[in-house]
C-alpha cells in the first residue's frame, strides 16, 4: 500500500446539528485512507447518513472541516467534489434508459460519444449488465437496478464512492450475493469506498474497517474482527453480535484483571478494559461461543446455572439458561454428539476464561 | 383433448364461471346505473339538442313546407310566378290566424336584415288581399321589398329544413344568394377576432399559471407537512370562495379609483392623471383568470412533483451536473406530465370562461363564450350561438385529441 495516503479522506473535529439545539454528529476525528472499504455502522438516528452526506456535500457541517484528498471541501459544492453516490433507493434517473443513464455523469463531463459508449460497455461488463442498455430502469428488477445505480458512481472513475445503504431494498439472498460483488468490485477497482449501513452483518463481510456509530460520534473504528472480538464499551459489544451481559460492581483491580461483584454477589473474575478504579459499576460482555459446559479443565470463572430452554438451529442449538440472575444467559452449542445430552431443566457447571470476559463501561 | 371440468352439481365449470362473471357485470353496472342515467338525460341529450339548433331549421320548414316546396321549380333568375306568391299567401295567412307569424319575422330576419318589419305589415294587410290573383303586384303594393328578389330567395333558403349558414357566420363568412362564400364586410367583422383573442388568451392564462405555478408547488411539495398543508390552503381558498365574489374582489383592486391604482398613487410611483388601465380591457382578464385558474395548474403539477424524490436531484449533482443543468436534464422532464395536464385543464376552462371576462374585460376583453352568452340572451339567434358553441366543442376536442397523441391521456395526473 505505499504511496497511498492514510488521511484520504479526514474528518476533524466535525459537529453538526439541524436545529441549533441539538448535535446530530459530535467532535468527529475519522481518517479515511486510500483504497479502503470503510463502513459507517450504526443504529438509525446515530449520525452515520449525515457523516455521509457532508462528505458527499449535501449537508455543510457546523463545525470542522473535512479533507479530501488533502484539501478543505467544506466551501465545494457537490457537483465539484467529484465524489460517486449510491443511494438508499438507488435514485435511477426514470426518464432515461440504462445507458443514457450511465452517459449522464459522461455527458456533463463533455467526454466525447465513442469514449462514452466505451466506458459504458466497460462498466456494464463488469457489474454483469451487457445488453441492457436500452431497457428503462422500471424495467429491470430490483437487483439489476442496483447493479446500475453502483455502475453509474463508479462510470466516471471517481477516486471515492459513497453508499448509502444501497442494499437495504433487496431480498436476503440478493442482498447476501450483492455483498459480495460489491466487495469484488471494490478490490478489483482499488476505489475507496465509505459504506453506511445499519446492518452488522453486511458490514463485517464487506468492510476493510468498520466505525461503529452511537449518539453522534464513532464509538468504535478498527477491523471486522477486532470490533467482534475486542469491543471497547458496551454499545459495541451489544451492537456487533450476540452479546451476554452481566451489571456488576468493581470491587478489586490489578493489571489484566478485575474482580467484579454480581448482583447476585458472586465475583466474577474479567478482563478489564473500561474501568479505571475499584468501585465502579461495569456492564459485563461475554460472547455465547467462548462459554463451556461443565469444563473439565481449570478456568478461572465457574458456575452453575439452569437449562431453561433448549432451541434446535440446525448446525448449532441455542441454550438459554438462568446463571447468577440473568434469565437470559444464551449458550451456541454445536451439534455434536458430546452435546445431545442437554436436557430441560438440567443444572450444568458453565466455565469461560477471564479474558474472555470483557469489563465494560456501565 | 382434455376432460371437462365440472362443479359437484354437475354443470360444466367454464359455463358457471361465466355465469358467476356475468352476475358480477351486472351488480357493477347496476350500480354506476344511476348516474349514468343522470349524465345521459342531464347533460349529453341536452347538449346534442341544443347543438342540434346550429343547423336546425324544421320549424321554419314546416310552417312554409307548402311555399318551401313550390319553390324548389323556382330558379331565382327572375322574380317568383304567381305559383310561388299564391301558396306563400295562403300559408302566410294560416300563420297570422296561428299568431306564429312572428316567429318567422324574427327567423326570416337572419336572413336578410328587414325582413320583421316586412311580414309584419304584410300580415296587418292580408286581409285586404284579392283572392282572385295577381298575388305578386298586391305583395309590392303592401311594400316595396316585396319588390326586390333578394327577400324572395332569402324566403327560399329561409325555409330549408337544415342549413350549415351559422357556422359561416361564426368565421365571419356568408352566403350570397347565388351561393357564393364571401366574407362580411370588414367593419361588420367580429367573430374571427375574438376567437383569436380567445385562443391567446386562453394560451397566455396557460402560460402564466405555469409560470406562477411551477414554483409553488414545487415549494409544496418539499415543503414539510405542516407548512405545505397552510400553503395547500392558501392555493385551494380561492376554491372555496363564490367565482363572483372573487371576481368583484378584483374589480374593486383593479379600477382606476381601486386599491391597487390609489396605492401606486400614493407611492408616487404613478400620477394621479395617469392611473393605469387595469380593468375592462385585456390586462383585467389576463390578471383575474391567471388567478383563478392557478388552482388547475398547481394541482397536478404538485401531484407529479410529490411523487419526484429529492435523491434525483441529489444523485445527479454528485455525478457533477450543476443545480440548473440537474433541474433542467431530469426534474424538468419528469414535471412533464404535470405540466401538460395543468395546462390542458387550464387551457380548456379559460377557452370557455365566461363570467370573468364579462365583468373585467369590458369591450376589449370580451372573449368568445361572451358572444355566444350575447346571441343567447340579447340577439336571440340561438342558432348562432350553439354554431359557436359547436365549434368550441370541437376546438377543446381537438386539444384533447392533440394531447392524447403527444403525451398521451394514461400520463395526465390531476392530483
Amino acid at each position: 500500500m505505499s504511496g497511498k495516503k492514510s488521511d484520504f479522506v479526514k474528518f476533524e473535529q466535525v459537529d453538526k446539528s439541524y436545529d441549533g439545539k441539538e448535535l446530530v454528529v459530535k467532535g468527529l476525528d475519522l481518517d479515511i485512507a486510500e483504497g479502503e472499504f470503510l463502513t459507517l455502522l450504526g443504529p438509525s438516528g446515530s449520525g452515520k447518513t449525515t457523516t455521509l452526506m457532508m462528505l458527499a456535500g449535501f449537508e455543510t457541517p457546523t463545525n470542522g472541516e473535512i479533507y479530501f484528498d488533502g484539501n478543505p471541501i467544506n466551501n465545494i459544492p457537490p457537483h465539484k467534489r467529484g465524489i460517486g453516490m449510491v443511494f438508499q433507493n438507488y435514485a435511477l434517473f426514470p426518464h432515461l434508459s440504462v445507458f443514457e443513464n450511465l452517459a449522464f455523469p459522461l455527458k456533463v463531463r463533455k467526454i466525447d460519444k465513442a469514449e462514452i459508449e466505451e466506458r459504458i460497455n466497460k462498466t456494464l461488463k463488469m457489474v454483469s449488465l451487457t445488453g441492457f442498455e436500452n431497457r428503462m430502469p422500471a424495467q429491470l428488477s430490483g437487483g439489476q437496478q442496483q447493479r446500475v445505480a453502483v455502475a453509474r458512481a463508479l462510470v466516471f472513475d471517481p477516486k471515492l464512492v459513497l453508499m448509502d445503504e444501497p442494499l437495504g431494498a433487496l431480498d436476503k439472498n440478493l442482498r447476501e450475493s450483492m455483498q459480495y460483488e460489491l466487495k469484488h468490485i471494490h478490490e478489483t477497482l482499488g476505489v475507496t469506498v465509505v459504506y453506511v449501513t445499519h446492518d452488522q452483518g453486511e458490514a463485517l463481510t464487506m468492510s476493510n474497517r468498520i466505525a461503529v456509530f452511537n449518539d453522534g460520534k464513532v464509538q468504535q473504528l478498527s477491523g471486522p474482527n477486532e470490533l467482534y472480538e475486542t469491543p471497547v464499551n458496551s454499545f459495541v459489544a451489544g451492537f456487533i453480535g450476540e452479546n451476554n451481559t452481566f451489571t456488576g460492581t468493581v470491587k478489586e483491580l490489578a493489571s489484566g484483571s478485575a474482580k467484579v461483584e454480581t448482583i447476585t454477589g458472586e465475583i466474577i473474575i474479567a478482563n478489564p478494559i473500561a474501568v479505571s478504579s475499584a468501585g465502579e459499576k461495569s456492564r459485563i460482555s461475554l460472547r455465547p461461543e467462548r462459554v463451556n459446559i461443565n469444563p473439565t479443565e481449570q478456568i478461572e470463572n465457574r458456575f452453575e446455572a439452569e437449562i431453561k430452554e433448549i432451541i434446535y438451529h440446525g448446525d448449532h442449538t441455542r441454550v438459554r439458561v438462568n446463571l447468577l440472575g440473568n434469565d437470559d444467559f444464551i449458550l451456541k452449542v454445536p451439534n455434536a454428539s458430546s452435546n445431545s445430552k442437554l436436557n430441560l431443566g438440567d443444572k450444568v457447571n458453565l466455565g469461560w476464561s477471564s479474558q474472555d470476559c470483557r469489563a465494560l463501561d456501565y | 383433448m382434455s376432460a371437462e371440468i365440472r362443479t359437484s352439481d354437475g354443470e360444466l365449470l367454464s359455463v358457471k364461471l361465466r355465469k358467476v362473471e356475468r352476475r358480477r357485470r351486472t351488480t357493477a353496472f347496476l350500480l354506476a346505473a344511476p348516474l349514468l342515467f343522470f349524465i345521459v338525460f342531464a347533460y349529453v341529450i341536452p347538449i346534442f339538442q341544443m347543438l342540434g339548433r346550429s343547423v336546425d331549421n324544421v320549424q321554419m320548414n314546416e310552417f312554409l313546407s307548402e311555399t318551401h316546396e313550390v319553390m324548389q321549380t323556382w330558379d331565382g333568375t327572375e322574380m317568383p310566378g304567381e305559383d310561388v306568391t299564391s301558396t306563400f299567401f295562403y300559408e302566410l295567412k294560416g300563420l297570422v290566424e296561428e299568431k306564429n307569424h312572428g316567429k318567422i319575422a324574427t327567423r326570416l330576419n337572419y336572413e336578410k336584415g328587414g325582413f320583421t318589419s316586412l311580414i309584419k305589415k304584410t300580415a296587418r294587410k292580408l286581409k285586404d288581399f284579392d283572392e282572385n290573383g295577381n298575388f305578386l303586384d298586391q305583395f309590392i303594393d303592401v311594400h316595396k321589398k316585396w319588390g326586390d328578389i333578394e327577400y324572395w330567395l332569402a324566403l327560399k333558403r329561409g325555409t330549408d329544413a337544415y342549413h350549415f349558414r351559422k357556422y359561416l357566420t361564426t368565421f365571419d363568412y356568408e352566403q350570397k344568394f347565388d351561393g357564393s362564400i364571401e366574407r362580411i364586410p370588414e367593419k361588420k367583422r367580429i367573430n374571427v377576432t375574438l376567437w383569436l383573442r380567445t385562443i391567446f388568451v386562453a394560451a397566455g392564462v396557460t402560460f402564466c399559471c405555469f409560470l406562477l405555478a411551477y414554483p409553488i408547488s414545487h415549494l409544496l411539495s418539499v415543503l414539510p407537512t405542516r407548512y405545505s398543508n397552510l400553503l395547500m390552503i392558501c392555493v385551494l381558498l380561492p376554491f372555496w370562495t363564490s367565482l363572483l365574489v372573487r371576481t368583484s374582489s378584483w374589480m374593486v383592486l383593479l379600477q382606476k379609483q381601486g386599491v391597487l391604482n390609489d396605492t401606486l398613487v400614493s407611492l408616487g410611483i404613478v400620477a394621479d392623471e395617469g392611473r393605469l388601465e387595469l380593468m375592462y380591457n385585456m390586462t383585467g382578464t389576463f390578471i383575474a383568470m391567471t388567478q383563478i385558474l392557478l388552482p388547475f395548474m398547481v394541482l397536478p403539477l404538485y401531484s407529479v412533483m410529490k411523487t419526484i424524490p429529492p435523491s434525483l436531484m441529489r444523485a445527479a449533482t454528485s455525478m457533477g451536473a450543476t443545480p440548473f443543468l440537474a433541474f433542467r436534464k431530469i426534474y424538468f422532464p419528469l414535471t412533464y406530465a404535470g405540466i401538460s395536464a395543468g395546462s390542458i385543464l387550464v387551457f380548456v376552462l379559460s377557452i370557455g370562461y365566461y363570467i370573468t371576462p364579462a365583468l373585467v374585460g369590458g369591450a376589449k376583453g370580451t372573449l368568445i363564450s361572451n358572444r355566444i352568452a350575447y346571441h343567447m340572451q340579447q340577439s336571440l339567434d340561438w342558432s348562432l350561438a350553439t354554431a359557436m358553441a359547436a365549434v368550441l366543442l370541437v376546438a377543446v376536442l381537438i386539444v384533447y385529441w392533440l394531447y392524447n397523441k403527444i403525451v398521451g391521456i394514461d400520463n395526465m395526473r390531476l392530483g
